[in-house]
């Protein structure tokens, strides 16, 4: 069974085409791209004011109990609603990036939240007193500051939406998710194996790259979060906690 | 909505005691063996990087995906819930276990020193000592477990395993607005009976806490 797996992966034909793997992999990072992008533009900004100013909390609570909701469920409600109003080629594709931006808002919001929640008092206090104003804090040392703990929002983001766009090829969209559900309707199991490794492997690289990327971008002298601060422990698990559809 | 949950009644209840079943067995087997593991993880630097690195790795891992995967190592067939089980106890392992050696480290030295002073030998230590005052932050991550185990069980619906999540799928074939909300609903009344379950079985476990500023 694993050598036909092995077979279906390496076979050039399975590559090609409008239903080839290359094609489906780009579509998979595409919808991915698109809909982090979007929920970064709007959880970012927010989460990271809500951290200066200590106000408007209960929108964490908020987006917290949103991941209770199953994103299948979430999927299924927001594809049935537009596609009552929707009639073209978009029908399938605008509800699965508005449910994917939906779930990528969380964590993002969590992470940038905590991060600049967590900034050492006193290097709050130090930039206060070298005459920064509230914004130039914000810009200058809370958000390098809170970067650790943004990308662990960004990598949970990234992950729960992976998993989800795999999810979404139940309401007939693209990406990799087709050979899983594709496979299941013909009863190919080689076919839904070979999906399922495709998505897995993509995970692992797309964590790895931000990983990489990571360590590219933070300041040296944040990249070890002291861990005997159990606060910022607590948050990197909360920001890390999101659930993979 | 309510018309549906009349109808279906005893379809839902034992759809949910299926569901709880798959969301709850592996939470329990999660929590035996993060317990072991998160222990080995404070002992040593190598080991926790293997350990968490190699868990968080594994989480990573799309859940529709791990579904698929492990009938081809288990040599199991598709459709069966094992799989489901073999899949949510993974993800389990994958959370508890960076939280259970985070729950041990946070026991304060002079506790284990006095601990140590009056006799206690190391696995009187961990039984009597460490694991009761770790209670509180392993029942956080446990409870963060139970929620996301409940919705990530009802994408196995897509497979035809049977759980609630069954009327998300078959009320969006049939566009049939009241079945989805349902199962919505149902799945979200399972992860907060769960929720609450972990916390009361908190509270007996941790009686020093109730105490606190009476």
């Amino acid at each position: 069974m694993i050598g036909q797996v092995w077979r279906w992966l390496i076979d050039g034909a399975n590559w090609q085409g409008s239903t080839g793997i290359t094609h489906r992999l780009l579509e998979h990072l595409e919808y991915t791209g698109e809909s982090v992008l979007i929920a970064a533009v709007i959880a970012l900004p927010i989460g990271a004011v809500i951290g200066h100013s200590g106000r408007g909390k209960w929108i964490l609570s908020a987006a917290n109990a949103f991941r209770a909701i199953p994103s299948l469920g979430l999927l299924f409600v927001v594809a049935m609603w537009f596609v009552s109003r929707l009639t073209s080629d978009a029908a399938y594709l605008v509800p699965t990036i508005v449910v994917l931006v939906i779930l990528a808002i969380p964590p993002l919001l969590a992470g940038a939240y905590s991060g600049v929640s967590e900034v050492d008092p006193a290097a709050r206090d130090a930039a206060f007193g070298m005459g920064m104003t509230g914004p130039q804090v914000l810009a200058r040392v809370e958000l390098p500051c809170a970067l650790p703990l943004i990308f662990s929002g960004l990598r949970s983001a990234a992950l729960q939406v992976i998993a989800t766009a795999t999810i979404a090829a139940a309401i007939s969209v693209g990406g990799l998710g087709r050979y899983l559900i594709d496979g299941l309707a013909n009863s190919d199991y080689v076919q839904m194996a070979g999906g399922a490794i495709l998505v897995a492997a993509l995970a692992l690289v797309v964590d790895g790259v931000l990983a990489a990327l990571q360590r590219l971008l933070v300041p040296g002298g944040l990249r070890s979060a002291r861990p005997s601060r159990h606060k910022r422990r607590a948050a990197v698990a909360e920001a890390r906690s999101a659930p993979a559809a | 909505m309510l018309s549906f949950i009349q109808d279906h009644w005893s379809d839902i209840l034992s759809r949910g005691i299926q569901h709880a079943w798959l969301a709850g067995l592996p939470l329990l087997i999660g929590l035996l063996i993060s317990l072991p593991l998160g222990w080995l993880a404070r002992r040593a630097a190598w080991l926790r990087v293997i350990l968490v690195g190699g868990s968080s790795l594994l989480y990573t891992i799309p859940s529709l995906a791990l579904f698929v995967l492990i009938p081809l190592v288990a040599k199991t067939k598709i459709i069966d819930p094992t799989n489901v089980i073999i899949a949510m106890t993974i993800y389990t392992i994958a959370l508890l276990v960076r939280t259970v050696a985070d729950a041990l480290g946070a026991v304060s030295e002079e506790t284990t020193q006095a601990a140590i002073a009056m006799g206690y030998t190391p696995i009187r230590r961990f039984f009597g000592v460490e694991l009761p005052l770790a209670v509180p932050v392993i029942s956080a991550g446990l409870r963060v477990a139970a929620v996301s185990n409940v919705a990530i069980v009802s994408v196995s619906a897509l497979l035809g395993i049977r759980q609630l999540g069954f009327y998300l799928t078959d009320g969006y074939q049939i566009n049939y607005w009241a079945e989805v909300w349902t199962g919505i609903a149902a799945c979200l009344v399972l992860a907060l009976i769960f929720d609450v379950a972990i916390q009361l079985v908190t509270r007996v476990l941790t009686p020093w806490q109730r105490e606190v500023g009476a």
